[in-house]
């Protein structure tokens, strides 16, 4: 059974965000994606090398979740495919980028690389390589908040090819069991990897499916839709503030590049890759602000110009910056 | 002991590299060269010994993450879901415990399971499975269940993917009883032992290397198999025995060719299997040399070369002139910057130093 979908007025929310807010979240949504189309450029450049997985066509996703949630006081912790939540937690963009360039100044001084951005200050608990290995972290730090009374909540982030694994599920039952206040959001893109999501899961709707399971309640909305996301994580966040109980919720959403940069992707078509392309996320952001008289295309263009000086500025900053000493390489194995 | 019908191994080098315009890279299908060998890649040897043991026993299915309609995620499965059918070639979720604990099941009750880990990293997620069950079953079943299960993919550090996804695990999974380990360098090696493992009841952790996969070499068209815990020397001195795994048997060679170049030559041992170890022929070696070298990308505490020199020890101790030199990854996870990953591996210019320390020569 295809799950409800989180019903949301566009205009209506529109207003209630508001045009600052909403054009402080489109230009969010379009600093993710310049910062990636630079590491992609920096990629082929081979300036950057191992793994790159890019979140290009899920912006929405995180950017609605973020602005719900204080990172610092909250908690957000997420696979591999981690630029965009690194960024909305508030890393400063050079850092980010001298870490893909493997450098001194970089988020991690360089050991990290692309899939392991941190943040200790924002509690972005990081990104992680091991598919289903950050869902127990998130779970963690759950606990922790809720130990220490802080009131903070964590956003766990994960793929629809995490859902099977162990640890997905040892963690809904946790959580639930002990009502932690954890948010679980599982970015379906539609693939792990070259897997379509139904060959990989018994069931269609990945959060309302399996959330009965664990006595949990579970949200699906359209990932590709900033104002569904924006609504769903207003209505969850509040909710799990509220009562401490653990929420799972699916995005419905799209990578529009390949799994990493190599990636044939011979498991979809052209024409599928397309028709999501016609729903890009930060173009109807845009369009709405557009249509509402609230940002006019001169405006928009001199923001994305900004923010394009601001990616180049990054990626001058990691190509000058030093390689990490030699010293540094058995530092921080130990505290 | 060799086996009497393990021909030599071939050269390392083959007389010409394949041509990708007109010619395979993956698949099970070698170019035949018309003299009784075939050029291949290591994918393709992988991928041929698969083939080849599918054929000839209908028990064997393949399990793992992208293994079928994705061809492998670094394609050594390539071909055998169109020859073999999706009964038998079997894309799972991404649940290593879970498929890997089916298989043990499966090897349970009739059937020789071949696992693909994408990579050995990922094998850690089935810990539990492969050392509490898959190890153990035989002896504490009293013998009733042996598992014939292969598991396989590659191992050791890609190139730039930093700390989750950088390990080697011979040291790891050799520390376990009931387990076989092989960990092959070169195409003829990977097909005779895979097919070799493809006929016997024993868990077999079978290590690859990303590295590797595309390293071309001409071997025999004609079937063979290689034993278990037979050693194959790569390169015959008289000055030091360098003993060197998978990947860094390439190293090993780079570093004696270096090292011949200031009159010092080594014997590169590569015990092809680390469990069974054919200490024999590395105590040969090192009758010879006097002298041993262990090269690893395992962790240095616990690793291939402290297994080597405790043996050496225990065996060869009056044969020594020189202690036991160990080069292994650095005691770190793998870092991603580029200089620290090169400091990091057990390349050629850390042999290079061991070497001469072994030798006494200066740094
Ligand atoms: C335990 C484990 N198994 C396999 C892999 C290899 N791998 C990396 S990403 C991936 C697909 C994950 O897909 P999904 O969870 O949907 O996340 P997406 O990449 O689509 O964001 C796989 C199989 C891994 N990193 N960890
Ligand atoms: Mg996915």
């Amino acid at each position: 059974m295809p799950a409800q979908l989180y019903e949301v007025d566009p205009i209506a929310v529109r207003d209630e965000i508001g045009k600052e807010r909403l054009i402080e979240l489109w230009r969010r949504m379009l600093t993710i994606r310049r910062f990636e189309e630079r590491a992609e450029l920096a990629y082929r450049a081979k300036k950057v090398a191992g793994f790159l997985h890019l979140y290009i066509g899920q912006e929405a996703v995180a950017t609605g979740w973020y602005d719900h949630i204080t990172p610092g006081v909250d908690a957000t912790v997420t696979s591999y495919r981690c630029h965009a939540h690194a960024i909305l937690s508030g890393v400063d963009v050079k850092e980010l980028m001298a870490e893909l360039y493997g450098k001194a100044t970089g988020n991690a001084k360089g050991k990290g690389g692309s899939m392991h951005f941190f943040s200790r200050e924002k509690l972005f608990l990081g990104g992680h390589g091991i598919v289903g290995g950050q869902i127990p972290v998130g779970t963690g730090a759950a606990f922790s908040l809720k130990y220490r009374k802080t009131g903070g909540v964590s956003l766990t982030f994960l793929g629809d090819g995490a859902t099977p694994q162990g640890t997905f599920h040892e963690s809904l039952n946790m959580a639930s069991l002990w009502s932690l206040p954890a948010i679980y959001i599982i970015e379906n893109n539609q693939y792990g990897m070259g897997t379509a999501c139904h060959r990989a899961n018994a069931v269609d709707s990945l959060a309302e499916a399996k959330a009965v399971g664990y006595n949990m309640k579970a949200y699906t909305f359209d990932g590709l839709d900033l104002f569904a996301s924006w609504k769903c994580a207003q209505e969850v966040v509040a909710e799990v503030r509220r009562s401490s109980r653990p929420v799972l919720v699916e995005a419905k959403t799209y990578r529009y590049r390949g799994h990493s940069v190599s990636d044939a992707g011979l498991y979809r078509t052209k024409e599928e890759v397309e028709r999501y392309k016609r729903l890009d996320p930060i173009a109807r952001v845009q369009q709405a602000l557009q249509d509402a008289g609230w940002l006019s295309e001169a405006e928009a263009n001199a923001i994305d110009e900004e923010i394009r000086a601001r990616m180049a500025e990054a990626a001058d900053f990691a190509e000058r910056s030093p390689e990490p000493p030699l010293s540094q390489l058995t530092a921080d194995v130990y505290a | 002991m060799l086996d009497a019908s393990t021909p030599l191994a071939p050269p390392l080098k083959p007389r010409r590299a394949l041509d990708p315009k007109s010619e395979p890279i993956n698949g099970y299908r070698g170019v035949d060269l018309g003299d009784g060998r075939q050029l291949l890649s290591m994918r393709m040897a992988i991928c041929q010994a698969l083939y080849e043991e599918m054929q000839r026993d209908p028990t064997i299915v393949i399990l793992g993450e992208e293994v079928a309609e994705y061809n492998g995620a670094y394609k050594v499965t390539k071909g055998l879901l169109d020859a073999f059918g999706p009964e038998r070639v079997i894309d799972t979720p991404i649940t290593e415990s879970g498929f890997t604990g089916l298989a043990i099941g499966a090897a349970m009750t009739g059937l020789r399971p071949v696992v693909e880990f994408m990579s050995w990293n990922f094998s850690f997620v089935a810990f539990d499975q492969i050392i509490s069950n898959a190890s153990k079953m035989c002896y504490m079943s009293g013998g009733a269940f042996p598992i014939p299960l292969v598991m396989r993919g590659p191992n050791g550090a890609g190139p730039r993917v930093s700390s989750q996804h950088s390990h080697a695990v011979e040291a790891i999974y050799s520390h376990f009883p009931g387990l076989i380990v092989v960990s092959p360098s070169t195409p003829y090696d990977a097909k005779g032992l895979l097919k070799t493992a493809l006929r016997q009841n024993n868990p077999v952790c079978f290590l690859e290397n990303e590295m590797l996969y595309s390293f071309e070499q001409e071997i025999p068209l004609a079937e063979y198999t290689i034993p278990f815990g037979v050693a194959d020397l790569k390169r015959e001195g008289r000055d030091c025995t360098i003993v060197a795994v998978n990947r860094c048997v390439h190293w090993a060679l780079e570093a004696a060719e270096e090292l011949a170049r200031e009159g010092i030559e080594c014997e590169v041992v590569d015990p092809r299997t680390v469990k069974p170890l054919d200490i024999e022929a590395i105590v040969r070696s090192v009758r010879k040399t006097n002298r041993c070298v262990v090269v690893e990308e395992c962790y240095r505490t616990g690793g291939i070369g402290a297994e080597v020199a405790a043996q050496l020890m225990e065996l060869a101790f009056d044969d020594l002139d020189a202690p036991v030199q160990r080069v292994t990854t650095t005691e770190n996870p793998m870092p991603y910057a580029a200089n620290l990953e090169h400091e990091t591996l057990p390349k050629p210019h850390r042999i290079i130093a061991a070497v001469r320390r072994a030798c006494y020569r200066s740094p």
